[in-house]
């Protein structure tokens, strides 16, 4: 009986840890979609692009010699940071900005074209293989009886607490920064901010680099976690953070958090009790019975179609 | 000048960040830990002569857009399109005669390769005027149409492989499946926004592949199904030896020598005759009410409801003949290929078909065609670019819709505008 509890308790820290970095991942979606109103299909690609980044660091600082941890991670992120956010800008400034008011499929497309772009882009210059990386944080916590002991690792708890650090920085500087209430005020009317003096296009690049710092988070914090990465793990998570934006409504900052930790505990359940081998096919089921019965999510707003 | 010289060196850097740790520096994975070195020179002037360009073409952008103005867009006028309606009609018509004279006669002219890759041509054409109702006629963006591809080729190899039922059985029902598929896929997702059900779509072909991949003991999982029966014409094989019990052999009815080429030949002939059925099926309902239906809920659907149309049925219609014809296509290829697996139906495979559509102009039936040899025949003559096939592909998505989104060959009909309606 406890030995069940504790196996409970294992797969929902499990689902948390994976739940918080969809839901880093999802943030970049639903800010993306609040604004301008079109899937950033490419942002999944951004993810796997911060892995890279980061294991290049890693890889790199090892090779110089430091092998003091912290220093090492915090280069890491920032250089990963930095290159994703540029990735995130030259997207939205190359692939979408020509597009915009156009029909809605056209940047859907044009972004489909842009994943399939930067996904080969790194299978050229990187390679297709799957790349490693030697575990940097290892060891933790376990508590449980001699048959089964649950255990929440070192690793496990930075992904918590670096999400945790993110959504309220976002938070913070979505409600109290000049260009968070910008953001805002472009979400509710891009017009009438135009109008206002609002520089609408900084506030466009502006999403877009938050979106792809948040992925690039993500990036390293799921490149550690699993030590592992290739190419084409943009894909699927890009489509299980989408999933996750639009669980907890897209469009809403909150909601995409909400609906990440959903996602992710449903997933570790389902490779739980029923077989990992179906956890996609599960969450995707979710994407589609939320879509068919709750088009605005959680904790989205109704949209009015207008003439 | 200075607005732009700062905005140059600020886009230069990021061309600098976008390209350099990934494309400078490679990971080197050797035993337990990894280490990175510099690519070689020619990469890292590579990455220097795209920081320059970039740089010098934000510096001088006034200057540049001003010289393109002067290059006149490229334009495709033959003087066919100021031709009256009916000589038009005329002119196409022979035109679709000649074409299918030249295809018929085609195959017994050139090598046995190139009738092998003029079949995968003629599939992805099939795919592509399939996908070219759901995208171009009626506006819904699928994501996942190679899922009904695939439940066409696995409703073949299934039956074929349990119930050892033939080719031509197999082919209606594997369209009516993929058409049930279609209709129970469409009927509660088609309420959905466009780019919405874009992403159910993706959802759902993800999800028919894992299943697929999972259900090992019915799909054989990610082995796949071999040893699927090749078609027969009348009961005539076209094997070495007689297969099944009652067949005759091809070769001995015709009292010919034995020759593989034969087979070929057949197989691109029935390629031919199932797309030559698709374009004049689809030519034929694109004229009726349906057809129009398509796409006047593809222009505005909110005024399609006000004049009364229903528009979940034209929607599912839509749906359902799309998915008919991806249904008749996987069938034909699980003939032809002998084996599938789920490798063959990824989603890749729903971009490409998609990119056909998009490249040849959404709607346009000669366009989708067109595009369906390009994209099939230029990476097998670009062998040595197959590296970058995919990546010049993704390019192309992008430029495409950011030059001309309407396509290389859009379908035009006459239209009348408001003139004041910017």
């Amino acid at each position: 009986m406890l030995e069940a509890f504790l196996y409970f308790i294992q797969q929902i820290l499990n689902g948390l840890t994976i739940g918080s970095t969809y839901a880093l991942i999802a943030i970049g979606y639903t800010m993306v979609y609040g604004i301008i109103g079109m899937i950033n299909f490419a942002h999944g690609e951004v993810y796997m692009i911060g892995t890279y980044v980061s294991f290049v660091v890693i890889a790199g600082l090892t090779m110089l010699g430091i092998e003091y941890v912290p220093i090492i991670i915090l280069a890491a992120l920032t250089i990963a940071i930095i290159v994703s956010s540029s990735f995130g800008w030259a997207i939205e400034r190359t692939a979408y900005r020509p597009l915009r008011g156009a029909n809605r499929l056209i940047p859907l497309i044009s972004a489909i074209g842009m994943s399939i772009f930067l996904q080969n882009f790194v299978v050229n210059a990187q390679g297709a293989r799957d790349v490693a990386i030697p575990p940097m944080i290892s060891g933790g916590w376990t508590f449980g009886t001699e048959n089964f002991q649950a255990s929440l690792s070192y690793m496990q708890l930075i992904i918590f607490i670096a999400t945790f650090i993110c959504m309220s920085a976002l938070t913070l500087f979505i409600s109290k920064s000049r260009m968070g209430r910008a953001c805002r005020a472009v979400a509710e009317d891009i017009k009438m901010a135009n109008l206002l003096g609002i520089n609408t296009n900084r506030v466009i690049s502006a999403t877009f680099v938050i979106g792809a710092s948040l992925a690039a988070v993500a990036g390293l914090l799921l490149g550690l976690y699993y030590g592992v990465a290739n190419p084409h793990i943009g894909f699927i998570a890009g489509l299980k953070a989408f999933t996750a934006a639009v669980l907890g409504g897209i469009g809403s900052i909150p909601g995409a958090m909400l609906g990440g930790i959903i996602l992710g505990l449903t997933e570790s359940l389902t490779a739980a009790y029923i077989s990992s081998e179906w956890k996609d096919a599960v969450s995707f089921s979710l994407l589609v019975l939320i879509l068919l019965f709750k088009p605005t999510g959680l904790l989205g707003k109704q949209e009015v179609e207008k003439v | 000048m200075k607005s732009n010289f700062s905005h140059a060196v600020f886009t230069a850097i990021i061309t600098f960040i976008v390209s350099f740790p990934l494309l400078g520096l490679n990971l080197v994975t050797g035993g337990t830990s990894m280490s990175i070195e510099g690519a070689g020179p020619t990469t890292w002037m590579y990455i220097g002569a795209a920081v320059a360009i970039v740089f010098f073409f934000q510096l001088f952008r006034d200057q540049f857009t001003g010289l393109f103005r002067h290059i006149p867009k490229p334009s495709f006028n033959t003087g066919y399109q100021s031709l009256e309606p009916a000589k038009k009609a005329k002119v196409e018509n022979w035109f679709t005669f000649a074409i299918i004279l030249i295809a018929l006669v085609w195959p017994f002219m050139v090598s046995r390769g190139s009738i092998d890759l003029a079949t995968l041509v003629l599939i992805y054409v099939m795919l592509g005027l399939g996908l070219n109702i759901v995208v171009g006629l009626a506006g819904l963006l699928d994501l996942g149409y190679v899922a009904f591809y695939a439940v066409g080729a696995y409703s073949y190899a299934l039956l074929s492989l349990y119930y050892d039922i033939s080719f031509w059985l197999a082919l209606p029902i594997a369209g009516i499946m993929a058409a049930l598929f279609g209709f129970l896929l469409g009927f509660p997702v088609l309420r959905l926004r466009g780019d919405y059900l874009a992403i159910v779509t993706l959802g759902f072909g993800e999800i028919i592949r894992i299943f697929l991949l999972n259900a090992t003991s019915l799909t054989g999982g990610p082995n796949g199904i071999g040893g699927i029966d090749k078609p027969t014409l009348f009961g005539m094989e076209f094997g070495r030896r007689v297969k099944e019990e009652g067949n005759t052999l091809f070769h001995e009815v015709m009292g010919i020598s034995y020759d593989s080429t034969y087979k070929v030949i057949f197989l691109y002939l029935l390629a031919l005759i199932l797309v030559v059925i698709t374009v004049f099926v689809i030519r034929r309902l694109v004229r009726m009410p349906v057809g129009r239906a398509w796409e006047a809920l593809r222009e505005d659907e909110i005024a399609c409801r006000s004049l009364g149309m229903n528009r979940t049925v034209i929607k599912l219609s839509a749906f359902t003949i799309g998915a008919a014809f991806a249904g008749f296509a996987g069938c034909f290829f699980a003939a032809r290929q002998g084996f599938i697996s789920p490798e063959s139906f990824t989603f890749i495979e729903s971009a490409i078909i998609l990119a056909i559509v998009v490249l040849g102009g959404m709607g346009s039936q000669m366009g989708v065609i067109l595009a369906a040899i390009a994209m099939t025949v230029l990476p097998e003559l670009a062998r040595e670019f197959q590296e970058y096939r995919m990546l010049m592909f993704g390019l192309m998505m992008v430029l495409m819709m950011v030059w001309r989104p309407q396509g290389l060959l859009p379908s035009k009909r006459p239209h009348l505008e408001l003139a004041d309606d910017k």
